[in-house]
């Protein structure tokens, strides 16, 4: 754990950083700008694994290991999100969420 | 001394990620999410976590912001700054985002966790044991069940992204 710093403090940073992505997320219309959003938000939640793995149970490994796996797959999702929204682009000229509103053009 | 530089890790944090949502050029937005990006790998750091940091420095860090770097550049109007948001919205997203972060923080406060007093550092060579090992605390199924995924992910955004030629989807 980090020296002279409680388990409070830095869930607090990471709510504060959670509900920053979930306003982003709430007031962006741009597609990137609302993935970039998302990604704030499973970073923060990514830390809460990682505090409360070395706060409490620092013997084990679990937070850390969950914490890799959510890294992957948010790799993952960011990659095909984004061929996704190149395509899109491509067939609309556009990425405001408001003129999206047809599946197949 | 660690106390010092984790106020200042975590000021500058709140501030980036904040620029990064409000900033209406999407590069400077973006460059504020990579510096949030390294102040979590520097938070890993600080606890000990050197190989979470490693990977949140170089998948994060490295990988993920390039790729929105590329993918912004593919996008050919990104030069002309973004939307502004309706008053109203920006006011009702500030109310639940403010909402929810006081019944969280209070929920948190009001919760008596129990502090673990040893703190033995975690060694790569631990998480890698673990993740391949077999028996009933391993991980080898969500490991193999992620390569898997990491492949598909691979195909599928090639495939999607691949340029068709025109005649042929506009008839």
């Amino acid at each position: 754990m980090i020296l002279g710093v409680s388990i409070y403090e830095i869930l607090t940073v990471s709510t504060i950083i959670f509900f920053i992505g979930v306003y982003g997320f709430f007031t962006r219309k741009n597609l990137i700008a609302m993935l970039m959003s998302i990604e704030l938000i499973l970073n923060s939640s990514v830390l809460n694994f990682v505090v409360i793995n070395k706060y409490l149970f620092p013997q084990s490994i679990d937070g850390n290991i969950f914490s890799l796996f959510i890294i992957a797959i948010a790799a993952a999702e960011t990659a095909l999100a984004l061929a996704i929204i190149i395509n899109l682009y491509r067939l609309i000229m556009s990425l405001k969420t408001e003129e999206i509103e047809t599946m197949k053009n | 001394m660690e106390r010092i530089i984790f106020y200042i890790i975590s000021v500058l944090m709140i501030i980036f990620a904040a620029v990064s949502v409000i900033n209406r050029n999407i590069m400077r937005a973006l460059i504020s999410l990579l510096f949030v990006m390294l102040g979590f790998a520097g938070i890993y750091f600080m606890m000990n976590f050197y190989f979470l940091g490693a990977v949140q420095m170089t998948v994060y860090a490295g990988g993920i912001i390039i790729l929105y770097i590329t993918s912004i550049m593919l996008i050919e109007k990104i030069g002309q700054p973004l939307d502004a948001p309706k008053i109203l919205r920006q006011i009702i997203a500030v109310a639940i985002s403010s909402l929810g972060t006081g019944v969280v923080l209070f929920a948190i406060y009001n919760y008596n966790f129990t502090i673990a007093e040893t703190s033995p550092s975690t060694s790569i060579k631990t998480i890698g044991k673990a993740l391949i090992n077999y028996s009933d605390t391993g991980y080898i199924l969500p490991f193999e069940v992620v390569s898997m995924l990491l492949l598909a992910a691979m195909v599928g955004a090639i495939v999607i992204a691949k340029t068709y030629s025109r005649k042929k989807s506009t008839k």
